[in-house]
């Protein structure tokens, strides 16, 4: 596409589809909040793409942050994105058009970067759907110096091997301040016409941009099954490629106009995030350890974006948003503020994801004064022992005080989320869910006697830049023992309902969370046998998946079932989310003696890499955590006073074994 | 204190569902600071009522809402610009074109209208074909159609509830037919008409009809029909026009 062309508009042409098609106005845009931006040749634009459905992808942070901001640039243009659902897929074909933008109904290959947000392993076969339903060739490799960009940027870039193939760019970490980087360069070889032979010397400067992995600029070598080692190809390609992390999250307050949908999407209400990453040290968490350190948005910046947005979009219901709401130091006040500010009317308040052990009455009383929302616990597993390999140091009765604090003020039912196959763990552990679920009802018959809870149960896969990158996943055949075993324990027990992840998509997870670059052609593979949305269970399929590591001789037990050694190379090696990977080795082994390692926010610091070698803060409002429960020490904290520091991780233990 | 509010939809939005517009307006409201009353219990929402559903995909000229306001409160509406201003907070395609009061005791908007009409654009087929599947469907004693209710087939003649059917006037690459459709007990759906014509009307799918509602109707005993909007400023006073 010549990049003076003027813009194309689809629009005409994909109305007649419309009237065919399930949920039409996932197509037509028209979001309160949407832009419509001037496109030109001295223009950089930007299509910020979601590999799965507008319902499930509208919502998505990231992109509306970086829609924003890329449009707030006089010299730039954005536009979304998301994945036409099969039955629009075939009339696009059929009809000879290409994946287009909502905003503007414009053809993604107009745009001089097609931008991927990447959260779940299981879209990667979108991510190649959309990429070839665009009219670009999948594959980086063969792509024209005119075709667009594609880059990816969300938690699975932690590993991007399994799809280096297929993409361009691949930015690890905050997105904020490298969007602009990264136009600046694009911009400049736009306004130079994109010559031939041009694009390769781009995407060398792009790799010197901190937070930007290039994967052609990097060659790989095997030693027989084995990684040998993931080399820059040139002298001034980094070798090791660091995130990127903004320091202050109140210089960056966005999304400022978030994007009210006009048809129902996933998460339906307002979200303010009140921080950004997340020191509790849960060791299954890939999340908190690539997000870190916190950085806490401040409070009256958060009640002032609450009450806006809630004027703005009108709205009546806000969601706080962060790994673990209830830690932010200014909860309660933020959340009394919102429920009595007779200015937006009633209002209620979502905390999406709390720790039990800072779930207080307070809170609870607070959240209900509106309306009641559905609250969620994550005690992820059945037992103490298997919270201390976890390192989710929450006792049962801070559970139980959550729970009872609860449904003290009104509410009968909850969901607690536990996960399974964690490492180390016996039948007594996994049979311990039960039990928790059963205690919780029983204590909420107290208060009424329909009281119920969900207990919701996923199979764990090891994600990499985690300390449990080096264990090898519970195979499908023993998780599904494990959902067996919880299934009879809990037959006939009234109020307890149990809910699980299917384990053959768990495995699917498995194999691509910590493939390398052999994968490519196993994910191609699925999408060229129809293997689209496989985050849906009407199209998931696992035997695709297995039909497609054998045919490229691979094998399941060595890329999932395996644990692996301190010494292997890790296909991710070469990136880093500031982790040493002796500080994650050491987290590992201190996980298999059961020992504790206390939240770094309140307490010195144990030198895990993420403050250290970026020079950078935690950003917290107060020195003391929020009070109740037993903050991750194990220890009851209600009656106040300071976090004692008895669960500071051993100095090293012996490695192997 | 009741608003009954008049809207169009036309355009993109036109994609939206019934149960989409029914959200779009409460936020609209809510932006608008109207004191709209709410119901009481665990999940208080806005007393909202719309009458009949448009299907996904058709336009309108004639869309009703009937908005309960806090007693309390809703007597210091100023209704004059009301319309500008609910517009404003409406999207693109979504117009507010009036409001005035109502009387709550009066029968809600799905119990009061008695008919519609529509504009129908039928494209790929010329007017003689046209006129003369009419002809015959006017003709007919009995037009039966079948569709779905509760998982089971069954049959319906919609006859008596085409109270009107012309060729209005051609248009580029097809035709433009008006019809007066009943609504009750059960309002006959655009696409139920076409697809009881002979030739069926509905068909080819790619070159599915654009539809318009243009108007509802509220018939009283008399025989006379009214616009819902003015049968409203007749049974209460002192009317609010904006």
């Amino acid at each position: 596409m010549p990049s003076g062309a003027p813009s194309t508009d689809l629009w005409p042409r994909l109305e007649p589809l419309l009237p065919q098609v399930q949920k039409p106005a996932r197509y037509i845009g028209c979001e309160d909040g949407m832009q419509t931006p001037e496109h030109g040749s001295d223009k950089t634009s930007w299509l910020f793409t979601y590999p799965d459905t507008y319902e499930i992808g509208l919502p998505n942070a990231g992109l509306q942050i970086l829609y924003e901001i890329i449009n707030e640039r006089p010299d730039a243009a954005a536009e979304r994105s998301y994945a036409p659902w099969v039955d629009m897929e075939e009339l696009l074909r059929r009809e000879g058009l290409p994946l287009f933008s909502v905003d503007t109904h414009k053809p993604a290959a107009e745009f001089d970067v097609v931008a991927f947000n990447l959260s779940a392993e299981l879209t990667y076969t979108n991510l190649v759907n959309c990429i070839d339903l665009a009219g670009v060739p999948i594959h980086s490799a063969r792509r024209a110096d005119a075709d667009p960009l594609i880059a990816v940027g969300g938690h699975c870039t932690y590993n991007p091997e399994p799809i280096a193939d297929f993409v361009d760019l691949v930015v690890l970490g905050d997105g904020e301040e490298v969007i602009g980087d990264i136009t600046d360069l694009v911009g400049e070889w736009k306004r130079n016409g994109k010559n031939a032979g041009t694009r390769e010397g781009l995407l060398r400067e792009l790799s010197k941009i901190e937070g930007v992995y290039v994967p052609s600029m990097y060659e790989v070598e095997y030693d027989g099954e084995f990684l040998a080692a993931v080399t820059p190809r040139y002298p001034d390609v980094p070798e090791k490629v660091e995130k990127r992390t903004v320091t202050d999250l109140a210089d960056w307050p966005y999304p400022k106009q978030q994007l009210v949908p006009m048809t129902e999407v996933v998460h339906d209400r307002l979200a303010v995030e009140v921080f950004r990453g997340c020191t509790r040290g849960c060791r299954f968490c890939q999340a908190g350890m690539i997000t870190r350190p916190v950085r806490e948005r401040p409070a009256e910046q958060v009640s002032r974006m609450i009450s806006e947005g809630l004027q703005r979009t009108g709205y009546d219901e806000v969601s706080l948003t962060s790994l673990s709401t209830a830690d932010f130091s200014g909860i309660e006040k933020v959340v009394a503020d919102t429920v009595s500010n007779q200015g937006v009317g009633q209002v209620s308040v979502a905390l999406p994801s709390l720790r039990v052990d800072a779930f207080t009455v307070g809170i609870a009383a607070e959240l209900q004064r509106a309306r009641r929302t559905g609250l969620t616990f994550a005690p992820e597993a059945g037992s103490w022992r298997m919270r201390q390999v976890i390192n989710k140091l929450i006792r049962d009765e801070d559970l139980y005080g959550a729970v009872e604090s609860a449904y003290s003020q009104g509410w009968r039912r909850m969901k607690l989320y536990f996960l399974t196959g964690l490492p180390t763990e016996t039948d007594e552990d996994t049979l311990g869910i039960a039990e928790l679920g059963r205690n919780c009802v029983e204590l909420g018959k107290k208060y009424n006697s329909s009281a119920s809870v969900t207990v919701s149960v996923g199979g764990f896969v090891p994600k990499p830049q985690t300390p449990f990158q080096w264990f090898g996943q519970n195979t499908e055949e023993e998780l599904r023992r494990k959902v067996e075993l919880l299934k009879n324990d809990l037959r006939g027990t009234k109020g307890v309902q149990l809910k699980w992840h299917d384990t053959r998509a768990s495995l699917a997870e498995g194999i691509t969370s910590r493939g390398d670059r052999r994968l490519g052609a196993v994910i191609e593979y699925v999408w060229r046998h129809g293997g689209t949305f496989q985050e849906w269970s009407e199209h998931f399929s696992i035997d695709l998946w297995l039909e497609a590591l054998a045919a490229n001789g691979l094998d399941v037990d060595w890329y999932v079932y395996r644990h692996r050694t301190e010494d292997e190379v890790l296909p991710w090696d070469h990136l880093s989310a500031g982790l040493h990977k002796d500080f994650l080795w050491q987290d590992w082994r201190d996980a298999l003696e059961e020992l504790g390692l206390e939240d770094c926010r309140w307490t010195p610091c144990y030198d895990c890499g993420a403050c250290t070698g970026y020079g950078i803060e935690h950003v917290v409002a107060s020195a003391t955590p929020p009070a109740g429960g037993s903050q991750g020490t194990g220890v009851d904290l209600s009656a106040g006073g300071a976090v004692p520091v008895t669960l500071q991780t051993t100095k090293p233990i012996g490695v192997g074994g | 204190m009741r608003l009954r509010i008049a809207f169009s939809k036309h355009g993109k939005i036109r994609f939206t569902s019934h149960r989409d517009v029914a959200r779009i307006w409460e936020r609209a409201l809510r932006r608008t600071n109207l004191p709209v009353a709410y119901s009481e219990g665990f999940t208080p929402r806005p007393k909202l009522s719309f009458g009949l559903a448009l299907s996904t995909g058709h336009e309108s000229e004639g869309e009703y809402l009937d908005v309960d306001l806090d007693p309390e409160q809703g007597a210091d509406v100023d209704l004059a610009g009301l319309t500008t201003h609910l517009s404003a907070h409406l999207p693109v395609g979504m117009t507010a074109t009036g409001v005035v009061v109502v009387d709550r005791r009066m029968p809600s908007l799905q119990q009061a209208v008695t008919s519609c009409t529509w504009q129908i654009d039928v494209c790929g087929v010329d007017e003689s074909t046209v006129q003369a599947a009419i002809g015959a469907a006017l003709a007919a004693e009995e037009l039966m159609i079948t569709r779905e209710r509760k998982g089971k087939e069954v049959t319906d003649d919609i006859r008596p509830l085409v109270f009107d059917l012309a060729v209005d006037q051609p248009i580029e690459q097809g035709v433009r037919l008006i019809t007066e459709l009943g609504t009750q007990p059960r309002a006959v759906r655009v696409t139920e008409l076409l697809s009881a014509l002979d030739p069926p009307l509905a068909e080819p799918l790619l070159n599915e009809p654009r539809v318009l509602r243009v108007h509802q109707w509220i018939t009283t005993d008399d025989g006379q029909r009214h616009d819902p909007m003015n049968v409203a400023a007749a049974a209460s006073a002192p009317a609010g026009v904006a």
